[in-house]
């Protein structure tokens, strides 16, 4: 296991975080109520630091001397590892609560099992970041239910949202040959462990949620070999603007 | 009792609970949702009050415009915080305003309908980065001259709030000044950004001091009340006395020709401002007036089946308990 394979398995857990943090950011000041509103933006927070801490250790591990915003600002796309759940649009607050609650489950697992790694930085960062996610899958969870369970509306909504997403909660648990390596080594987690787990804990909520559990012959897969959905795109645009238009400044 | 006697007998009770009202007032004690209080008092701080609330959530839109787009890491994080500290201030001035017997949905329509006003500078856009480093120093540096007097206001939840809305401003005032001092530090590019930002932001911060006082119509009745403690033209000129140097100190030039140290009075002397534009922006014609508004009642319209949910859960959830109780 080099340095290399490390910095990778980073991108994978870390690049999940930065896109959502990101996606969310965009919501800031649109929320449905004002309490929502402030409640997103703390977990939009949390994501960005928690990537903050993954990147700054990518910087101590690279051999070149680079620093957190190269880091999350200077890839190409076919550099970034997150998976496609993350980079699906705001479409409407069901999407947002649907697509946060997807993640949240899975990102308190694998964080559970990353605590318990050998790698000293991974347990801290899992510490740290359990606390808050912690926090992130309650409120999400809430929400689904709130809009399953609520007016016809919303029900209709939260089931499209539900539907829609559902194809891209498999890649979750797909394990890249990188992967591999590190969970072998001890430093990772092996997801596929992790997945009936996860679907019980979904399905157990939507159906306290009164929502249908979706039915799928094929899931999306892609981002955590770097090909991603035609999102990505723009929202590197829109994240690298600065950084693009004004190199190697400090600001 | 004739209806003249009771009326001239409810009139003198008014008279004597007006007389409390003043002389707590006079004596620096607060005045609390439950006390009485004259009509035009709850009226006059129902209108101040959500007009800074307003000013609050409409001022996350600007910044947030950014969010997106900040240049670092750490800049992302710091903005989103600051934009979420605003919603915050927006929660407890809306809060303060509710104790008053008004509704935050009322209020609300208020603002969508145009009838309730917010501060007029985030009319204006934002165009480069550099505005955000000029909006946290001198859009909030403004802010905290018209808002510290106002943590010793006669209104109780109004002053309590303002205790901690101050606290965070004068945070986000450095924060912005520090991202200035990092563009004036960088290349001619960075520089030229944040003088650029300094021109189009310095006028409109000196008119969110509000009109000059021969204008102002609400002085005299808000200084009685704590409301002001000090003039509008009195705040700009303590503005501009504390801002110039700090320009002095990045580099950077006010954009004023008539701007000079004035050695007898000891402050400085300004050019004119321009107040046709200030009316013309405060009556709903800046760039950015009816896209603000919009913004607004788009996040209220499109969260409606959201709040509805949320209400309808809840009742379920009640009816639940009611009936695994029974």
């Amino acid at each position: 296991m080099t340095n290399e394979n490390l910095i990778e398995y980073i991108y994978g857990i870390a690049d999940n975080s930065l896109i959502l943090g990101q996606r969310i950011s965009e919501l800031c000041g649109h929320g449905p109520t004002l309490e929502t509103d402030i409640a997103m933006t703390n977990i939009a927070l949390d994501l960005l630091g928690q990537t903050r801490s993954y990147y700054q250790y990518v910087a101590e591990l690279s051999k070149s001397d680079i620093t957190e915003d190269d880091v999350a600002f200077l890839r190409t796309e076919r550099e970034y590892k997150n998976v496609l759940l993350v980079e699906q649009p705001n479409t409407d607050f069901a999407y947002v609560i649907t697509r946060q609650y997807f993640f949240d489950v899975f990102h308190f697992m694998l964080l559970k099992e990353l605590e318990n790694s050998k790698n000293v930085n991974f347990q801290a960062i899992a510490k740290k970041s359990l606390k808050e996610v912690s926090y992130h899958k309650r409120f999400s969870g809430d929400w689904l239910k709130r809009l399953g369970d609520g007016t016809e509306e919303s029900k209709n909504k939260a089931q499209k949202a539900v539907n829609d997403l559902w194809v891209y909660t498999n890649e979750l648990f797909q394990m890249t040959s990188n992967d591999k390596i590190i969970a072998e080594a001890g430093y990772g987690v092996n997801t596929e462990d992790l997945k009936a787990e996860y679907y019980n804990a979904i399905k157990a909520l939507l159906k306290e949620a009164t929502l249908d559990i979706p039915e799928v012959e094929y899931f999306q897969k892609g981002g955590k070999d770097g090909i991603h959905t035609e999102h990505m795109g723009y929202i590197l645009s829109d994240m690298q603007y600065m950084q693009r238009t004004y190199p190697d400044m400090k600001w | 009792m004739n209806t003249m006697e009771t009326m001239k007998n409810t009139n003198e009770q008014t008279k004597s609970l007006e007389d409390i009202f003043e002389a707590k007032i006079a004596r620096d004690e607060k005045i609390e949702p439950k006390d009485w209080m004259p009509e035009k008092y709850r009226k006059t701080h129902i209108r101040q009050i959500s007009q800074h609330a307003h000013s609050e959530i409409v001022g996350m839109l600007p910044e947030g415009n950014w969010i997106t787009r900040a240049p670092s890491l750490r800049r992302k994080v710091a903005l989103l915080a600051k934009v979420q500290d605003e919603a915050g201030h927006g929660l407890y001035l809306y809060s303060a305003c509710e104790t008053l017997g008004v509704s935050r949905e009322e209020l609300y329509e208020q603002l969508h309908s145009g009838k309730a006003k917010y501060s007029s500078i985030f009319n204006y856009p934002t165009l480069t980065w550099a505005d955000i480093g000029a909006i946290g120093w001198l859009v909030d540096g403004a802010a905290i001259i018209n808002q510290v007097p106002l943590c010793s206001t006669s209104f109780g939840p109004y002053a309590r709030a303002m205790v901690r809305v101050c606290k965070e401003e004068s945070f986000h005032q450095r924060q912005g000044y520090e991202i200035m001092m990092t563009l004036c530090n960088g290349t001619q590019e960075q520089k030229d950004m944040a003088q650029d930002a300094l021109n189009r932001w310095w006028w409109p911060a000196l008119m969110m001091l509000g009109p000059t006082d021969d204008a102002s119509t609400h002085t005299e009745q808000s200084m009685k009340w704590k409301l002001k403690r000090k003039t509008n033209d009195e705040l700009r000129q303590q503005f501009i006395d504390q801002t110039v140097p700090q320009a002095d100190i990045l580099g950077l030039k006010v954009p004023d020709e008539d701007l000079k140290y004035n050695n007898e009075t000891g402050h400085y002397d300004f050019g004119e401002i321009d107040w046709e534009e200030f009316w013309q922006v405060v009556k709903g014609h800046g760039m950015c007036n009816k896209e603000r508004i919009s913004a607004r009642k788009n996040a209220w319209d499109n969260g409606e089946w959201v709040r509805d949910a949320a209400v309808a859960y809840a009742e379920k959830q009640a009816d639940k308990e009611v009936k695994e109780a029974v």
